[in-house]
């Protein structure tokens, strides 16, 4: 018999008795109050985030700085064009020497201050966690209440990579010591930019 | 609820220190966009450390349970080692028992916090009871999606099926993120006999992969680790400063030095937090973006997925998902929470579905709903015993109260003494995200284990003395309701006497005054003139 059989045939032979029915999940009032906008923001802040509105005529304003001290960066978005087309990348690794990337959000969750991604955004997601700095944008109107909301949207089951991003890489494995830029980004900010 | 609520407040600088010592006066944690202080992922609320007043006075790390084949593990005797370095010892109880208070914050900071709990723990409950079905969907779906899946019975059968799928692919060297499933199968020693570079990608696993240690800790595997400890091993293996135990500074020295092999690797690794059927995804929370990179970058990617990590629908992760992180860390969510469903163009994705033992356990009449377990670590954390002995100390890979319930279902003989170390004080079922009666299981072991003969005869009579109030609620609540608190009779059978030497040095907690019961009788009376 295969080990699939095997297990099968126990799992069959063991199953736990009485009924265990799949219970009704309610739809809970999310937590977060009605402005969705400065609730993503001071949650995502708290995880180790920024968050910054467009300065006046320039969206890329609140990183311009970041954008010219640059030598790469990736942009997956048409707003910006970058010097590495993430389209003609033969591997992941090639990626390795990105300072900033850019890429669209699809959504963003206020109770968590997460912005979701799929590889349609991406386009090689590996880039989220290569480059030094990741720089998102955000469509205000594209925010979520809660997490609840979030799993009800068809991204998860149709994307062959769906990743929440919340804050950047981070770690506090030697005595809790908070580090941002454990493996991956070393800072995550997000642009409230609405779609073209 | 406005942005003021509870879990966005700071805390923590006003709370008193179980153990003032290791207060740290400097703050070398990361500051927000304001400039507050940051306490998410696995940060400290406060800053702690267990340096020495002088660094000639350094002390040594103390090391785990020794493993002597199948003899029975002396936790007891590895507890009293990590209690010989008080530096350790108190460093590590104070972090642990943050976690824990950080944890309770975010979850008050929920009003639906019990009904997630008892949703989550029903959804698993009827998952694990129709789990064959729930693991064919799985393998449907992920098959559809391109996905090769595997079956492996045992650890053992893992370890095989990986290596010829590296074989397939001449793939020598293979990046990981942590996972509590490969720790089980042996999967890197394994590996090293054969040939094939495994290289840790978390930090706090990379560390004790360096120092040959297994991880002692769940969620934060070198928690019992100072930074000294740290920079010993870094400079012995990654060949850093020696004298410098800055934790920045090491932290950076992991990223570089990993870097190269993640760009390197032929191939990708990672465990799994939930597997849904409906989708076939392979659901992975994570702070440091390692197992993305793990999974984004080589061409070859595997996931290794024990059988009852299935979930049915992605809606559910709804619930399971605001549930870990807080439990496991006082955070709302975790840095990532990725989802793979299917491979990336031009590159493999494999999935590696685990039974060892689990499908045995979901026979056990007693113990099956541990398979609800989702790994969150609270359990451990609140749990007395495991803050002051550390989890080397157990010699499994499955430390305080989560592992007394599952370890003894790998090796009886083995672990047949671990379900001792507890005091019974029920907070580990408390805090459990899935509710899993961890307290209760523990007393169970006991039962079974004495019943089956793997108790020396002192813990026997022990084990009947308990057995006997235990075993009627009646005649428990009359027996703690007597000498006024649980906490001041019960574990007196469990904690004082001579085999069960954890006991020793530890202060149990101050009881309240009236027992829950007790209370809860006289203020039904006062509000309904009735006995409840």
């Amino acid at each position: 018999m295969s080990a699939r059989e095997a297990i099968l045939a126990t799992l069959r032979a063991n199953r736990p008795a009485g009924a265990h029915p799949l219970p009704e999940v309610p739809l809970f009032t999310p937590l977060v109050g009605p402005d969705l906008v400065a609730e993503f923001g001071e949650r995502l802040k708290r995880m180790g985030g920024r968050v910054a509105d467009a300065d006046g005529g320039d969206p890329f304003g609140p990183v311009r700085e970041r954008l010219q001290g640059a030598r790469v960066v990736a942009s997956a978005v048409p707003e910006y064009a970058g010097n590495r087309d993430l389209a003609s990348v033969m591997q992941p690794g090639d990626l390795a020497d990105v300072d900033v990337a850019i890429v669209r959000a699809v959504f963003g969750i206020a109770e968590t201050g997460s912005v979701l991604f799929t590889e349609r955004q991406l386009v090689v997601n590996a880039v989220a966690y290569l480059a030094q700095h990741l720089v998102v944008l955000l469509d205000p109107a594209d925010i979520l209440p809660n997490v609840q909301a979030a799993y009800l949207r068809p991204e998860f089951g149709q994307s062959a990579y769906a990743v929440l991003h919340t804050g950047p890489s981070a770690t506090a494995d030697i005595e809790g010591v908070l580090i941002h830029g454990a493996q991956g980004v070393r800072s995550l900010t997000v642009l409230l930019v609405p779609r073209p | 609820m406005s942005s003021a609520s509870d879990e966005l407040r700071p805390r923590g600088a006003e709370e008193r220190l179980v153990n003032p010592e290791v207060a740290k006066a400097g703050d070398e944690s990361e500051r927000g966009q304001d400039g507050g202080r940051l306490a998410h992922a696995e940060g400290a609320s406060r800053p702690l450390s267990a340096e020495p007043a002088a660094r000639r006075e350094r002390e040594p790390q103390p090391r785990g349970a020794k493993i002597r084949g199948d003899r029975p593990i002396d936790q007891a005797e590895a507890a009293e080692r990590f209690l010989a370095a008080p530096l350790h010892q108190k460093a590590h109880d104070e972090r642990l028992w943050d976690l824990r208070k950080k944890r309770d914050a975010a979850a008050h900071g929920i009003p639906e916090w019990e009904e997630l709990r008892e949703l989550a723990s029903q959804i698993k409950a009827h998952t694990l009871s129709n789990l064959d079905t729930y693991l064919e969907q799985f393998e449907a779906a992920a098959k559809a999606n391109g996905v090769h899946v595997h079956w492996a019975a045992d650890g053992a059968e893992h370890n095989r099926i990986v290596h010829a799928i590296m074989r397939d692919h001449g793939a020598r060297t293979l990046i990981k993120s942590k996972s509590m499933l490969t720790e089980e199968c042996g999967f890197r020693h394994y590996m090293a006999g054969v040939g094939i570079e495994i290289i840790e990608t978390d930090l706090g696993e990379r560390i004790q992969q360096l120092d040959a240690e297994e991880p002692s800790h769940i969620v934060v595997p070198a928690v019992h680790k100072t930074r000294l400890d740290v920079a010993e091993v870094f400079a012995r293996t990654l060949g850093t400063d020696p004298d410098n135990d800055d934790v920045h500074y090491l932290a950076e020295s992991q990223r570089e030095t990993t870097r190269p092999h993640i760009l390197s690797a032929d191939a990708g690794m990672t465990g799994c937090n939930f597997a849904v059927a409906e989708t076939g995804s392979v659901v992975t929370c994570t702070n440091e973006g390692n197992a993305d990179l793990s999974g984004n970058v080589p061409k070859l990617q595997i996931h290794s997925i024990g059988i009852e990590k299935l979930i049915p629908r992605i809606e559910y992760l709804g619930v399971f998902i605001r549930l870990l992180s807080r439990s496991a860390l006082g955070s709302p969510i975790t840095q990532y929470t990725s989802h793979f469903r299917g491979p990336r163009a031009g590159t493999e994705m494999h999935m590696v579905l685990v039974d060892n033992g689990r499908s045995a356990r979901l026979g056990m009449e007693e113990f099956w709903t541990s398979l609800k377990c989702i790994r969150c670590a609270a359990c451990m954390n609140t749990c007395p015993v495991y803050r002051r002995s550390g989890g080397l100390s157990y010699g499994a890979t499955y430390a305080g109260p989560i592992g007394l319930i599952i370890d003894p279902t790998y090796n009886k003989r083995k672990y047949s003494t671990l379900p001792f170390s507890s005091t019974m004080n029920g907070s580990c079922t408390n805090v459990c995200p899935v509710k899993i009666n961890i307290h209760e299981q523990i007393f169970a072991w006991r039962k079974v284990l004495a019943e089956e003969h793997y108790i020396p005869a002192l813990k026997q009579g022990m084990m009947k003395a308990a057995g006997a109030v235990l075993a009627r609620p009646a005649a428990y609540r009359a027996a703690i309701g007597a000498a006024d608190s649980a906490l001041k009779v019960l574990p007196r059978f469990a904690v004082y006497n001579p085999l069960n030497t954890w006991g020793k040095k530890r202060e149990m907690p101050e009881a309240p005054r009236e027992t829950f019961h007790a209370w809860y009788k006289r203020e039904r009376l006062k509000k309904t003139g009735q006995d409840a």
